[in-house]
């Protein structure tokens, strides 16, 4: 892919996800900090179809986001064909397997298995 | 025989009394001395030299090897600012030997070292290879099937304004410094580089070329154009009023689609 492409994606999830970091934090604020963290009231959000959906998208955005960055440092940090190979695979690798587990989470907690 | 008789008050003073030359005064010249085909350590050697207020850090170099070590390795030819030769470090800034007065650094100790960035060849003169290479692989010319030259051909006409896009990055003279001034330069040995990347630039920003395509495809690699910080540093120390990283913030325009 090139690279013009990659940091599109890069600038478009970055602002695509404080926005959505800020419903997120706003819906937090809708009642007492401690309220909201209490065991019934985060189960209570994933039961909550729409606010589900929008937990998996923040955390596609900020996975893709934050392992691109990583891999961007990486890729700075040393040089050399076969460590940039790994660094590219490495980290789309490792965005895919966070994605999943989060979402596996989102799913099991949305399904009430947790 | 006639003679003439000049008034008093017009009669010239044969023995004026003119204005004293400054005294020169005397500084510290601390150079790098290093030789990696011998692995050896850098270390600093100090010459006392005097100077002029008009002395240049290049001319204090040159006072070194005529008269106190003659192995100084140090590279220059114009010594006008123009060819880009004598870039070195000068109390830790990447500047123009040849440009630079001792009187503006304003301190009796002037410490000189080889660029950063650059292999070093010995002492001050470092290794313009890359720096060259990558230059030319910008494309640093005009690419259109027709031809000024080419008999039958039409003129191109350029309007102050067209001129004006790319005019100041065309005043590039290849001295290294802002590349020598990157931070990302100093961890990313593939990275382009604020001079290749200006130079793409100011071609592709010309109105008469119609390289674009091509040029974009060069910097769009993942070493290229992206991995600019915009710290800036680059505009900072060119010493001809070329502003690179401005120059990547436009060429970055034409990648994400703001320019045409
Ligand atoms: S842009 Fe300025 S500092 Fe960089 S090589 Fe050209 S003249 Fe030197
Ligand atoms: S000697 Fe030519 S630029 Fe300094």
């Amino acid at each position: 892919m090139r690279e013009s492409i990659i940091m599109k994606i890069h600038y478009g999830t970055a602002l695509a996800a404080v926005a959505l970091v800020a419903v997120h934090i706003l819906m937090r604020m809708s009642q007492k900090f401690s309220d909201s963290l209490s065991y019934q009231n985060v189960l209570a959000n994933y039961h909550f179809l729409p606010y589900a959906l929008m937990l998996e998208v923040i955390l596609v955005l900020l996975s893709v986001h934050g392992f691109n960055g990583l891999r961007v440092i990486l890729l700075e940090l040393k040089q050399g064909a076969t460590y940039e190979k790994a660094i590219n695979y490495g980290s789309l690798a490792a965005m895919a397997v966070l994605i999943a587990y989060g979402s596996r989470t989102i799913l099991m907690a949305g399904m009430g298995t947790s | 025989m006639a003679t003439v008789t000049v008034p008093e008050e017009k009669k010239i003073d044969e023995s004026p009394a003119a204005p004293a030359e400054p005294k020169p005064t005397t500084i510290t010249l601390r150079i790098s001395r290093v030789n990696p085909s011998e692995n050896a350590e850098a270390k600093f050697e100090e010459f006392k030299v005097p100077v002029q207020k008009w002395t240049t850090v290049l001319e204090t170099i040159l006072h070194v090897k005529e008269k106190l070590d003659h192995s100084v390795a140090v590279r220059y030819s114009c010594r006008q600012a123009s060819c880009g030769s004598c870039g070195m470090k000068i109390n830790g800034k990447p500047r123009l030997a040849c440009y630079t007065k001792i009187s503006e650094l304003e301190s009796n100790v002037v410490t000189v070292e080889p660029m950063n960035n650059f292999q070093i060849i010995r002492d001050l003169a470092v290794n313009f290879e890359q720096l060259f290479s990558t230059h030319k692989k910008m494309k640093p010319f005009i690419i259109n099937e027709e031809s000024e030259v080419q008999p039958g051909t039409k003129e191109f006409i350029q309007t102050p304004q067209d001129l004006e896009k790319f005019l100041q990055f065309s005043y590039c003279i290849k001295c290294g410094l802002c590349n020598s001034a990157c931070p990302t330069m100093a961890t990313d040995k593939s990275f382009v580089g604020p001079q290749g990347l200006a130079q793409a630039y100011r071609y592709t920003a010309d109105n008469r070329d119609k390289g674009k395509e091509d040029r974009l495809k060069i910097v769009d690699q993942s070493h290229g154009i992206w991995r600019c910080h915009f710290a800036g540093s680059c505009s900072n120390v060119c010493p001809k009023g070329v502003d690179p990283a401005m120059a990547i913030q436009l060429l970055r325009g034409y990648l994400l689609g703001f320019r045409k």
